[in-house]
């Protein structure tokens, strides 16, 4: 296993916090009336941020938002390479997606491939009127044409640096750091 | 936090209950919860296993165990071939390793056989570099058989750990029991077998399960009852006067049921008998979970499937 040798902290607690609420804002901005949006959260920190994202149109704006969280394992383009012995989650969309606008979440936009993936499994659930995608950090690098509509930050890396995003759910802290594998 | 993200699954076969640990066999049943949810959609299928190729070597009849193979197997997009022995080149002489070698030769990844010597998944297994997937050997095991019954029981009342759980019926002959003794204890059940002295096997008190031939006795306290498939092709039959006799003496009926816990968890693997191991009354009541434990086979296998076949691609990597 390779360690993570962190270089420097890209967002606090208080940073992710107010990020997610200008995102929350951002969706609401992109369609006023909230029609027909679902949240579907990538396994795992995706989960939780859509949870979050959830709890803000909750609070603000009183409106309960469905949620569905999507594991990606079995769609991978990697499965039979350099070695990933995968754990397999839950997907769990309990609403049928036909005519919904979906907003899939993820902490880090890297390749795009986690999202190509995505993408096919949310088409075997059923046809949404459109998908659009939330991420915490994109961190560039794209290996296949797929862009964020929602960006909580931007962050310039080099290939072989890695960005970790951390939950207090899961990780006991909210942060971003950067960082290398040694 | 989440723990148990740690084990991974690193064997290119599935042969028995007896030689996993204890965190292998929850892995397994960890990954089928996942995959239960794949026949749910609406598109039954991912494509995890595309592009793999999965042969069901049967050397005795079986239904359900190989349809609910194939079934898991083409929930995973891997494309199937079903060989019955009885119309193969078997007939003609063939021996089991030349079979499996001919077999590996189509470049197929996955073997799932059942044969009625114990031990044949494992030689085949030491002969080859594809999966094998043990679906019933002889007398030895059924070890999907018994994660499916597992399966089932912590999905029905959320643990394994400290269950009583009664398995009655032919132990001596059932590979079923075995597996299903061996899978149970390692994961903290307390087990009881239950049947006619002549088909209980000698020392399987070794085991670690009690011994009783009191039908009484074993629903006692009993959270979970499996009742096994009185084999009259394996010479169960042969161990008592008349079928009658049997029912009269162990059969799972209603009116015994009374004395049991009130929500007492009925199994049966199937093809029951009627009227012979359970009453019919008992099959189709509320306790009975043996249409459940069909449909959580499909899932236990989807998981078994796709939990061999990337320990084995990953085998070949390290290569």
């Amino acid at each position: 296993m390779s360690q993570f040798k962190e270089k420097a902290k890209i967002l606090n607690a208080e940073e992710i916090k107010r990020t997610l609420q200008r995102l929350t804002h951002q969706i609401l901005e992109s369609n006023p009336a909230l029609m027909d949006i679902v949240l579907i959260g990538i396994e795992t920190r995706g989960v939780y941020l859509a949870k979050r994202i959830q709890a803000i149109f909750k609070e603000t704006e009183n409106v309960d938002i469905p949620l569905g969280t999507l594991d990606i394992t079995l769609y991978r383009d990697d499965l039979t390479t350099v070695g990933v012995k995968p754990q397999v989650k839950e997907t769990k969309i309990n609403f049928d997606l036909t005519d919904k606008t979906v907003v899939l979440v993820d902490d880090v936009l890297f390749t795009g491939r986690t999202i190509r993936a995505a993408l096919d499994e949310l088409m075997d659930f059923g046809r949404p009127k459109a998908v659009t995608l939330l991420v915490l950090v994109d961190r560039g690098h794209r290996e296949l044409p797929i862009r964020a509509d929602f960006v909580g930050k931007n962050i310039p890396t080099s290939q072989n640096e890695t960005v970790e995003v951390r939950l207090s759910e899961l990780d006991g802290i909210d942060e971003v750091a950067i960082g290398e594998k040694v | 936090m989440r723990k148990s993200n740690n084990i991974n699954w690193a064997k290119k076969d599935l042969l028995d209950l007896e030689n996993l640990s204890r965190e292998e066999i929850e892995l397994i049943l960890q990954t089928a919860a996942s995959f239960k949810e794949v026949s749910t959609r609406e598109v039954k299928k991912v494509p995890a296993l595309r592009g793999k190729t999965v042969v069901n070597l049967f050397y005795e009849p079986s239904t359900r165990t190989r349809i609910s193979f194939e079934v898991a197997a083409k929930r995973l997009s891997a494309d199937v071939i079903n060989i019955a022995t009885e119309t193969s080149s078997v007939r003609k002489g063939e021996t089991l390793i030349d079979t499996g070698k001919n077999i590996e030769a189509l470049k197929v990844d996955i073997i799932v056989m059942r044969h009625n010597y114990s031990g044949a998944a494992v030689m085949l297994a030491r002969q080859l570099k594809a999966s094998v997937v043990n679906a019933g050997d002889g007398w030895h095991e059924h070890p999907t058989q018994a994660l499916l019954d597992m399966f089932t029981l912590r999905e029905k009342l959320g643990r394994i750990e400290g269950l009583n759980v009664s398995i009655v019926g032919d132990i001596a002959h059932s590979r079923v029991a075995r597996s299903n003794i061996w899978g149970l204890t390692k994961l903290g059940a307390k087990v009881t077998v239950c049947a006619p002295k002549i088909l209980i096997p000698p020392a399987i008190e070794q085991l670690g399960v009690r011994v009783t031939s009191n039908i009484e006795e074993a629903l006692a306290g009993a959270d979970a009852i499996n009742v096994l498939r009185m084999q009259f092709e394996r010479d169960s039959g042969k161990a008592f006067p008349s079928q009658l006799e049997y029912f009269k003496t162990f059969g799972i009926t209603k009116e015994r049921l009374k004395s049991a816990k009130k929500d007492i968890i009925v199994m049966h693997p199937g093809p029951i008998n009627r009227g012979i191991e359970m009453s019919s009354d008992v099959a189709d009541g509320e306790n009975s979970v043996i249409l459940e434990q069909v449909t959580n086979g499909i899932a236990v296998r989807m998981a078994v499937l796709f939990l061999v076949a990337q320990a084995n691609d990953y085998i070949k990597i390290k290569k």
